[in-house]
């Protein structure tokens, strides 16, 4: 038991239906420090905050703030004791002011007004002593996401945190806003504050962590300092067996051209141009990378490769079919796969069972119907073999996929897309959200996917993915490709191209 | 958003719902709230709930099926039950129409105005074409009335699938469209108006084109009841075991995964309605055909079995069983009321059907206030006393 700690929590408890999501979880936490929670999607990290937050409460364990037991039965019981927390998906009014969300509720008040200069006034200086630039006359939906997080952080602040619980808090930022959240954490614990951050990105914890704390399905593993720690310990100790974190591979033997893009112009939802004239080939047994700062046009070239956005110029073609005026169906039937940006907006009905996931694409075709007559039987059995093979956890063919980690959602989408044995397929981020084992796995999977001949377009925001997959990397900014280069170019050099600076001459 | 797959609080909350209030527990819990908060009603009004109850239990006809009722009660019995299933015959139907439109996602309000046209255009074949050997002539009216029915859906899922028009201020518009079109045709004067130039009512339906009596003498239940539980069954294969019912759960559900699942929403919104209207008409005809066989325009004011039918779905969960059921308590409910039945000495006649409808609405009020009960659920749980027990354990 350590003298400094701030905050202890002992052999905290917690079940639901069927699941233990914690069992007797330690955590201590000293004053000034940065304590990681570490742990694949499902080990319980968000479970074990929303408790310290008010949000659930233990079945069994105690919690103890300088040295006292505390009880904390909602989330204002946890403010009063200067617990703060900043979720991943943000609390915020959008049509409100940056001044107004952080005042909201304890709002300063001239008689029975809103005193609202004294409000921007307080937000000033509260932003001025912790070096968090924000614009508190700035309404909210203006702001860019890194702000926002600012917001959330002032937010507690404000109302008297001295521990700040971030969950999953670089999940939505940029690089370079990561890179900035982490100067404020810095200068946030200089200050005394004590911060409780949750991770399942290995480099991440390790940059900034004083302690690591891993949780592995629901239960404590170990907690290590930073000082000795590496990437491959700390995925050992979250996933429980070693874990490749580099695919190994052999150099690519590509053959004909399976997908063409040609001259390719696509509008976003404001009619403005997001891709500007792109051409490139995907030719058999080669994955092709697309790097890219989000925002580029990477999801409209997507969308109209997938045809769920119309081109307003040039062409697209499947294995030598010219598909550009075909619809998703059309696409789907001529061999193309898709793993979406995002499973829960598209690549997964979240209400449906995983066996009618699993047939979202085929349903209208022997053995999932005939005749327009559906055979459920039939699509779970396949699901269930589907499942296996993907190793999918937390459910069968008939439970619904709302109810699966994120992890293995992407697992059953990534089942899917492959198990229907595409001549092309189209992987938008991946291993979005996923952690360590099953990025290993769906790294896996693809490059045996490549190997067996098919035409492989990669498209990720994260570039040590694109290094260690693709083939050749090709770098989109504001619409257009802007190099192509093969895969033992530095990450340097192509940081400098994804933000549009000169490419280098080859 | 609503699907964080780390945070857990939704998760269970949804789970919840899955495992307890989503099953039966809700509409059954609402509808025995509503009928205390009624007899708290009928206290007030002066009157013994209890008995009141008894009486309007009785004037459902639902005591048929007890074994000891006998005699006389028994004939008075049967004749009420007979009117309780005509009743429930096309508010099943109605239900589908709404239950239907509801699982792609849309939300149909038109059942009234799709009812009134199938039951026009199964009147129109009905008054025609005599001659036309019986079975024949139900057939062809029948089908005209689901035609006539799926076409009034359909307009508003062509207006929500091309210019996306919204279907809840379509349907409602066509619903008024159908309703003075209706009084326009067989008002005096009007081009499809009866034989009697006094009378705002149109012709009788010919004898051939009557669906079969099968239980009881005036007004009695006709055979139609068999073509609404196989409409249901209908339903639920449609639903759940055809690529097209795939289609529109997924459409429903999440549109835009549909859409990258390689399915047309325009296409399956437009369906959907189209469908919903289907059943609606069918309801329309089999009223005209099987017992009302002619129609006066004071009934397009009176008549709400469409809207009736929107609280039958939501009662019965768009489930097909739970419509069979939510069909039966809001007819017998509306039969068991009705100011013919019931002893003045027992509760006021006039204040009955008000009571009936109260406790519909009741039963809907607590059916949508789901989450409200929930919340209260989980708010029992934060009760701090409540845990101290547990929470001495660890010390």
């Amino acid at each position: 038991m350590e003298d400094a700690s701030l905050l202890e929590l002992k052999g905290i408890t917690k079940r639901f239906p069927g699941v233990v999501a914690n069992d007797r979880v330690d955590l201590d936490l000293r004053r000034g420090e940065v304590h990681a929670l570490l742990g694949e999607n499902g080990a319980g990290k968000s479970t074990l905050v929303n408790i310290l937050y008010g949000l659930y409460h233990p079945d069994d364990g105690e919690i103890r703030l300088e040295g006292r037991p505390v009880r904390i039965n909602s989330p204002s019981d946890a403010i009063r004791l200067g617990i703060g927390m900043v979720h991943q998906h943000f609390m915020l009014i959008p049509v409100m002011t940056v001044a107004e969300n952080i005042v909201l509720a304890t709002e300063p008040t001239k008689g029975p007004l809103l005193d609202l200069k004294a409000a921007e006034e307080r937000v000033s200086k509260l932003s001025r002593d912790y070096g968090l630039a924000v614009r508190p006359e700035a309404t909210v939906d203006r702001i860019g996401v890194g702000q926002q997080q600012r917001v959330e952080i002032l937010k507690a602040l404000y109302r008297g945190a001295e521990i700040l619980i971030l969950d999953e808090p670089t999940a939505v930022l940029t690089p370079q806003e990561a890179a900035e959240l982490f100067a404020i954490i810095r200068s946030l614990t200089e200050q005394g504050k004590s911060i409780v951050f949750i991770s399942h990105k290995l480099n991440e914890v390790l940059e900034i962590a004083d302690r690591i704390t891993v949780l592995r399905r629901g239960r404590r593993v170990d907690t290590v300092p930073r000082e000795g720690a590496t990437e491959g310990g700390l995925a050992r100790l979250m996933v429980g067996r070693d874990v490749v974190l580099r695919v190994e591979k052999s150099p690519a033997r590509p053959r004909e051209p399976l997908l063409s893009v040609e001259d390719l112009v696509v509008l976003d939802e404001r009619g403005l141009e997001a891709v500007r004239g792109v051409s490139f080939d995907v030719r058999a047994a080669e994955i092709v990378g697309i790097a890219g700062v989000d925002g580029n046009g990477q999801s409209e070239l997507i969308d109209a490769i997938a045809g769920l956005r119309k081109p307003a110029g040039g062409r697209i073609r499947v294995g030598g079919n010219d598909v550009t005026s075909e619809g998703a169906r059309e696409r789907l039937d001529a061999g193309l796969g898709h793993i979406p940006e995002d499973r829960q907006l598209r690549g997964l009905v979240l209400d449906f069972s995983l066996a009618e996931n699993i047939a979202l694409h085929d349903f209208r075709k022997p053995p999932d119907s005939r005749w327009g007559w559906l055979y459920p039987r039939r699509m779970i059995e396949r699901a269930r073999e589907c499942l296996r093979a993907f190793d999918v956890r937390g459910g069968g063919p008939e439970t619904v996929a709302a109810a699966l980690s994120g992890g293995n959602q992407q697992k059953v989408v990534v089942a899917r897309e492959i198990s229907r044995d595409p001549r092309v397929l189209v992987a938008a981020q991946p291993t979005r959200g996923v952690d360590v084992g099953a990025i290993e796995f769906v790294h896996k999977r693809l490059v045996q996917e490549r190997d067996e001949g098919k035409a492989i377009l990669l498209i990720s925001l994260e570039l040590d993915e694109i290094l260690s997959l693709a083939d050749r990397i090709l770098v989109m900014y504001e619409g257009r490709i802007v190099g192509e280069y093969a895969p033992d170019v530095s990450e340097q050099e192509l940081g400098i191209a994804m933000t549009g600076g000169r490419r280098e001459a080859a | 958003m609503a699907h964080d797959p780390d945070a857990t609080a939704p998760a269970t909350l949804t789970q919840w719902f899955a495992t307890r209030a989503g099953g039966i527990i809700t509409p059954i819990a609402a509808t025995i709230l509503a009928f205390v908060i009624g007899g708290l009603v009928v206290l007030i009004a002066g009157s013994n709930p209890l008995s009141a109850y008894k009486a309007i239990f009785e004037g459902t006809g639902l005591s048929w099926f007890l074994p000891w009722v006998q005699g006389d009660d028994r004939t008075a019995a049967a004749r009420d039950l007979q009117q309780t299933l005509l009743v429930m015959t096309p508010l099943m139907l109605t239900a589908v129409a709404v239950a239907f439109a509801f699982r792609s996602g849309l939300f149909n309000i038109g059942g009234q105005g799709q009812y009134w046209v199938g039951l026009i255009a199964a009147l129109w074949i009905g008054t025609h074409f005599e001659g036309t050997p019986r079975p024949v002539h139900v057939v062809l009216a029948v089908v005209g009335g689901i035609l006539a029915g799926a076409i009034w859906g359909g307009i508003a899922g062509v207006l929500k699938a091309t210019v996306g028009a919204h279907e809840v201020i379509s349907t409602i518009m066509l619903n008024w469209i159908a309703i003075y079109g209706g009084i326009y045709l067989f008002e005096r004067g009007g081009p499809l108006q009866g034989g009697q130039p006094a009378l705002p009512r149109s012709f009788e339906v010919f004898e051939s084109a009557h669906i079969p009596e099968i239980w009881g003498r005036l007004q009695a239940l006709h055979a139609g009841i068999f073509v609404a539980l196989v409409a249901v069954v209908v339903y639920h294969f449609l639903l759940n075991r055809t690529t097209l019912g795939f289609e529109i759960r997924a459409v429903g559900f999440n549109p835009e995964a549909a859409r990258y699942g390689g399915i047309s929403v325009a296409r399956n919104y437009f369906l959907a309605l189209a469908i919903s209207g289907a059943f609606a008409g069918l309801a329309g005809s089999l009223d005209i055909l099987g017992f009302r066989h002619a129609i006066s325009t004071s009934d397009f004011f009176t008549n709400q079995v469409g809207f009736t039918g929107i609280a039958v779905a939501l009662l019965g969960r768009n489930k097909a069983v739970g419509i069979l059921f939510a069909a039966l308590l809001f007819a017998a409910l509306q039969v068991g009321t009705s100011s013919r039945q019931l002893d003045p000495e027992v509760f006021n006649p006039a204040l009955a059907s008000d009571l009936a409808t109260m406790i519909q609405a009741l039963v809907i009020f607590f059916v949508g206030a789901e989450v409200l009960v929930v919340y209260a659920w989980r708010l029992r749980r934060l009760l701090p006393g409540r845990r101290s027990a547990k929470e001495e354990l660890p010390a």
